[in-house]
């Protein structure tokens, strides 16, 4: 099914929804009375201020726009100094997809966590330097999985719409008569019933 | 922590993708239950608030705020859930036509096959509107025609069909036609012949 690409997100947007579930580093600024149970590490009923605890980026966006903050976010670990530098040295040589699986999305919320916004930059020269490795990837017919697992979400829908724009052009110029083919959902739809029928 | 039953739900539509799981009834009323609760533990805590800061000089404002974002959290997903679901749905009818397979029909919910049916006469409605005779189906000729027959291979048992010049010819499985484009193009859309080219 097309689902929204999270380049804009909206509302509904699938990607950014799981891109905000993942979890910020944050200390609490007040007390937070009854919240005990978000701390996992101590049983208490009250949030004291003070307290160091992940909240998902849902959370923390919501609570500390606001006039009087209720927690002070900082840096997920990912984007900080020491990372930095690694990205910085050789981003195509960085697993991405192990340090987040969104990362783009996460780190364009969290830039705003670094007064410095040397976050932003990172983002912007890693994408431009991974991308003609992620075309260069698309363009080679024959993929490698290994290699595939390295991308994040966002340059892995960049890499399917690339290879699927190269697969079409190599159909046409071999054949310059498109074939009628059955739907996209009806293909799936009989290999799924395939294995249901073998079930039963 | 709050929204994580709402963070399944989303998780299980991105799973999914280009198909539509059974509708969640179960996590759903989860979720919403959860909603409710908090929304009754802020409406009880908003009430003491004005007193308790005074009296014992406690704050629930932060509270509050950290239980209205998760509200608001639930909310999001559960909309996300069925937007998407719909969406799904709206291809469904462009690429399988009116008449949904039951192993589909079987994984929705009864507000969800109403839409379908209202959805798919209001596409038949436009399509019949379109020019003066008789309208035209959008969902045919997708691609330009090259040839006005065309070889499809039957790959089901089909049984019988009629053309529109009044002849009939049995589709059975495996057998080869040599058949005018328009006549088969939406029985290759749905599976039951392929093209040869």
């Amino acid at each position: 099914m097309p689902l929204q690409t999270a380049y804009y997100p909206d509302y509904f947007a699938v990607d950014d929804i799981l891109a905000t579930q993942d979890r910020i580093p944050c200390t609490f600024l007040q007390d937070a009375v009854k919240l005990g149970k978000l701390n996992p590490a101590e049983e208490q009923a009250d949030l004291k201020a003070g307290t160091n605890i992940e909240l998902p980026l849902w959370l923390v966006a919501d609570i500390t726009t606001t006039r009087q903050p209720v927690v002070a976010p900082s840096l997920p670990k990912m984007y900080k100094e020491g990372n930095r530098e690694i990205l910085k040295a050789d981003p195509c040589a960085v697993d991405l997809h192990k340090l987040s699986t969104h990362f783009y999305e996460l780190g364009l919320y969290v830039k705003q966590f670094d007064p410095r916004e040397s976050v932003a930059e990172i983002l912007l020269q890693t994408f431009t330097l991974r991308l003609r490795f992620v075309m260069d990837l698309s363009d080679n017919t024959v993929s490698n999985p290994s290699v595939m697992q390295k991308l994040d979400r966002l340059e892995r829908s960049v890499f399917k719409s690339g290879h699927d724009a190269k697969m079409k052009l190599v159909s046409w110029l071999k054949v310059s008569e498109m074939p009628l083919e059955a739907a996209s959902m009806v293909v799936n739809h009989k290999k799924r019933k395939r294995v249901d029928d073998d079930l039963f | 922590m709050f929204g994580e039953k709402a963070y399944l739900l989303i998780k299980e539509l991105d799973r999914n993708r280009d198909s539509l799981p059974p509708y969640n009834t179960e996590l759903l009323s989860e979720i919403h239950n959860e909603v409710k609760q908090l929304v009754t533990e802020n409406q009880e805590d908003a009430n003491v608030s004005e007193q308790s800061r005074l009296v014992e000089n406690v704050s629930y404002v932060p509270t509050l705020k950290i239980r209205h974002a998760a509200i608001k959290r639930n909310i999001r997903c559960i909309l996300a859930y069925h937007y998407n679901r719909l969406k799904c749905l709206k291809t469904i009818r462009w690429q399988f036509g009116s008449i949904l397979p039951p192993e589909v029909k079987a994984n929705l919910s009864q507000a969800e096959i109403d839409f379908f049916s209202k959805y798919s006469s209001s596409l038949m409605q436009y399509m019949r509107g379109i020019g003066d005779d008789g309208g035209v189906n959008l969902a045919v000729n997708l691609k330009p025609p090259k040839s006005l027959y065309i070889e499809v291979r039957c790959v089901v048992d089909y049984g019988q069909l009629e053309l529109t010049d009044g002849s009939a010819l049995l589709l059975k499985k495996n057998s080869r036609h040599h058949l005018p484009r328009t006549e088969c193009e939406e029985l290759i859309r749905q599976g039951v012949l392929e093209h040869v080219v």
